[in-house]
């Protein structure tokens, strides 16, 4: 392969994996405190059509981000109100809004579909940066909510390993009762992060309607949401390890098209398959691994807390 | 003990929630008339139709549902309100089709070829309905089906590729290697390379129907590649934002894309099946309607061209008015020999023409065609 055809394919598999690298960051943050959101694809959704929609009638994809993130927070809000308030199964009322969200997304969208979006988030050169060679055309020469990505992701990971905030975090989702023992308090950590996460997810949904398509069409996430719920356990709650398994997941798509175009005489059915024969192995090797060194899922995922319990 | 009624109480509620929302999800039914208008509905026919996909899918079912608003607008005395979205195909579909019957539907098509089965039992139960499938094969005393030949659309829009493109490379962006697409393919093919026969079409196969971001980063890899000019059989406009963000040519499929990419698109195949429509419902209710296969052509207006982009020079429209002509008259169609496949045997001799059994049963590319079906072995 040329070169340049290998650079295409890295700018490709990074605006690609971005819009699952909100949403996984967010799904992060909402599993580090226990709390398993499967609604993350309705998320995305909603915060998709909500961002277009602002973004629509204000000129201003900003405003637009913005809104997708208060969208998706707000789902995510039900979430929490489901699961720690009710202390409901967190996988019914995941699933529950996945499937609300594809609905009110659909029928808050209608009048929306086909119409482009008059000024989206467009790809730009970042100063000096972009004319570096290789570098460059490859991680400067994309749109600002990838740059936003690219700065949310190490402060992510600085924020959940290296704060207090984020050890209160983290014991929240590993030992509740020891947190709770030490005061910290376990709900109102739990509602905080998912709001986030949620926020999170919205604005991943907003990348492709406002930075990737950039229009509006039902359902447009075709199942993001779901790969960002896989990623957080191929990345191991790590904030960095889901920048890369974003950008591979995206990648694997544009290569398969790329291997097909050199006429490699692999079915395209095969290809399809590699990013889901990826995840089942990166599931082994990750299970290993946690046997081995003890990472692995957050002690208290999916299970609430209840004082009285303890 | 508080515990346990907390957690029946949460567990009832998200059971209301998880059915209040399967309810406006799935398969949703609409109704735009309102209730004053029932005693008047009651004696009006009703025709109901069964959708694969959301009607803003930009793409198939957005083309099923406008033919259902002209319908509606032709004949102001039909109600034809009731459709169902994103039905699934299979077994899981009878219910819903069942359930249009309840609603006291005359006619039903169903418009997608994973409602064959179904149709065909539901229409077992209900002799006085008449349904309608579209683009499958099986027929019954009251079921009929129809289709389109898409084909007939996709050669006139080759045309207009072939002569815009400069670097004689054409990406095609495909969902599946099943007879209907591949021969989309090759019908487009031979088109622009009736008019440019060193130019090549370079296929990617996606694997789905619906995926804005795949389609649009297959059509990202097919420009990489050199292509200048991208069409698609798919059902987002994707492959076209993609073209109109490197500044390339393409062309749309099932409705007019031009909204999309304006500065891309140079036309769309387009389905228009709101006069079929209307001659359907109009046989049903006088009486004439007898199960039949109907596989229109451009002559019936059930497939053709968007209009053109402004970039279209006149030379070519010229072109493809003659061509349409032409196959409107049946003085040719396009499968007519000589056509060689890709390893430049000849498949249909000069002089003959493909029956339409073996057009819908193709599975080889002509010559021209760059990509591979997956079949060879």
């Amino acid at each position: 392969m040329e070169t340049s055809i290998l650079i295409a394919l890295m700018a490709t598999a990074i605006t690609a994996g971005t819009a699952i690298l909100f949403a996984s960051l967010g799904e992060i943050f909402t599993e580090r405190v226990g709390i398993l959101n499967l609604g993350a694809e309705g998320m995305m959704l909603v915060g998709a059509v909500t961002g277009f929609m602002v973004a629509f009638k204000t000129g201003n994809p900003w405003l637009g981000a913005a809104a997708s993130m208060m969208a998706g927070g707000a789902m995510a809000a039900i979430h929490a109100i489901l699961t720690v308030t009710f202390q409901a199964n967190h996988v019914v009322s995941g699933l529950a809004l996945t499937i609300f969200g594809t609905g009110l997304s659909g029928y808050l969208g209608k009048s929306y579909i086909g119409q482009p979006l008059p000024n989206p988030f467009k790809p730009e050169k970042l100063g000096v940066l972009g004319d570096i060679p290789v570098i460059g055309p490859i991680l400067f020469q994309q749109d600002a909510l990838v740059y936003l990505s690219f700065i949310l992701v190490p402060l992510a990971w600085f924020y959940i390993f290296h704060t207090k905030m984020g050890l209160n975090l983290r014991s929240v989702g590993e030992n509740p009762g020891a947190a709770d023992s030490l005061g910290v308090s376990v709900s109102k950590t739990r509602y905080l992060y998912t709001i986030i996460g949620g926020m999170l997810a919205g604005l991943g949904g907003a990348y492709l309607s406002l930075a990737y398509a950039p229009s509006w069409m039902e359902n447009m996430t075709a199942g993001r949401g779901w790969i960002a719920v896989a990623l957080v356990i191929f990345a191991t709650w790590n904030p960095l390890y889901a920048l890369v398994g974003a950008y591979m997941f995206g990648g694997i798509d544009a290569l398969g098209f790329r291997m097909q175009i050199i006429d490699l005489q692999i079915p395209s059915y095969f290809l399809s398959m590699l990013p889901y024969i990826c995840t089942i192995l990166i599931l082994i090797i990750t299970t290993y691994r946690a046997r081995k060194s003890g990472i692995g899922a957050p002690k208290a995922l999916g299970v609430s807390y209840d004082r009285e319990d303890r | 003990m508080l515990t346990k009624k907390r957690s029946i109480f949460t567990l009832l509620l998200v059971c209301t929630m998880a059915l209040l929302l399967v309810g406006c999800g799935g398969g949703e039914q609409k109704s735009e008339e309102d209730a004053a208008a029932k005693q008047e509905q009651d004696e009006q026919m009703k025709v109901g139709f069964i959708y694969v996909g959301p009607t803003g899918d930009a793409g198939w079912t957005y083309a099923h549902d406008q033919g259902r608003k002209y319908l509606q607008e032709q004949m102001p005395d039909v109600d034809a309100s009731y459709y169902m979205e994103n039905v699934e195909e299979g077994a899981a579909s009878e219910s819903y089709i069942q359930q249009l019957v309840q609603e006291g539907s005359d006619l039903i098509f169903t418009t997608s070829f994973g409602y064959m089965d179904s149709t065909i039992k539901v229409a077992e139960r209900n002799k006085d309905v008449v349904f309608m499938h579209n683009s499958g094969y099986k027929t019954s005393e009251n079921v009929g089906n129809y289709f389109g030949r898409m084909y007939q659309a996709r050669y006139l829009s080759g045309i207009v590729a072939g002569k815009q493109t400069e670097k004689d490379l054409i990406g095609y962006v495909a969902a599946y290697p099943i007879p209907e697409v591949i021969r989309g393919i090759n019908a487009f093919t031979l088109g622009v390379r009736s008019v440019n026969p060193d130019a090549e079409v370079r296929v990617v196969w996606t694997n789905t129907w619906y995926d804005p971001v795949k389609e649009k980063d297959a059509a990202k890899a097919l420009l990489d590649e050199g292509c200048d000019v991208i069409t698609q059989h798919q059902d987002t406009p994707g492959p076209m934002q993609a073209a109109e963000e490197r500044g390339a040519y393409g062309i749309g499929y099932n409705s007019d894309m031009s909204d999309m990419a304006p500065k891309a698109v140079l036309t769309s195949a387009v389905w228009n099946w709101g006069p079929y429509y209307v001659d359907t419902v109009k046989a049903v209710k006088e009486g004439t309607w007898e199960s039949n296969s109907y596989w229109g052509g451009l002559g019936d207006g059930i497939v053709g061209l968007a209009p053109y982009g402004d970039m279209v020079p006149e030379e070519t429209k010229e072109l493809v008015e003659a061509k349409k002509q032409e196959i409107i008259n049946g003085e040719w169609d396009v499968f007519t020999g000589p056509i060689k496949d890709q390893n430049g045997d000849v498949k249909v001799a000069e002089g003959e023409k493909l029956t339409d059994k073996q057009m819908l049963e193709m599975e080889w590319f002509v010559e021209g065609v760059l990509g591979n079906i997956g079949n060879e072995k």
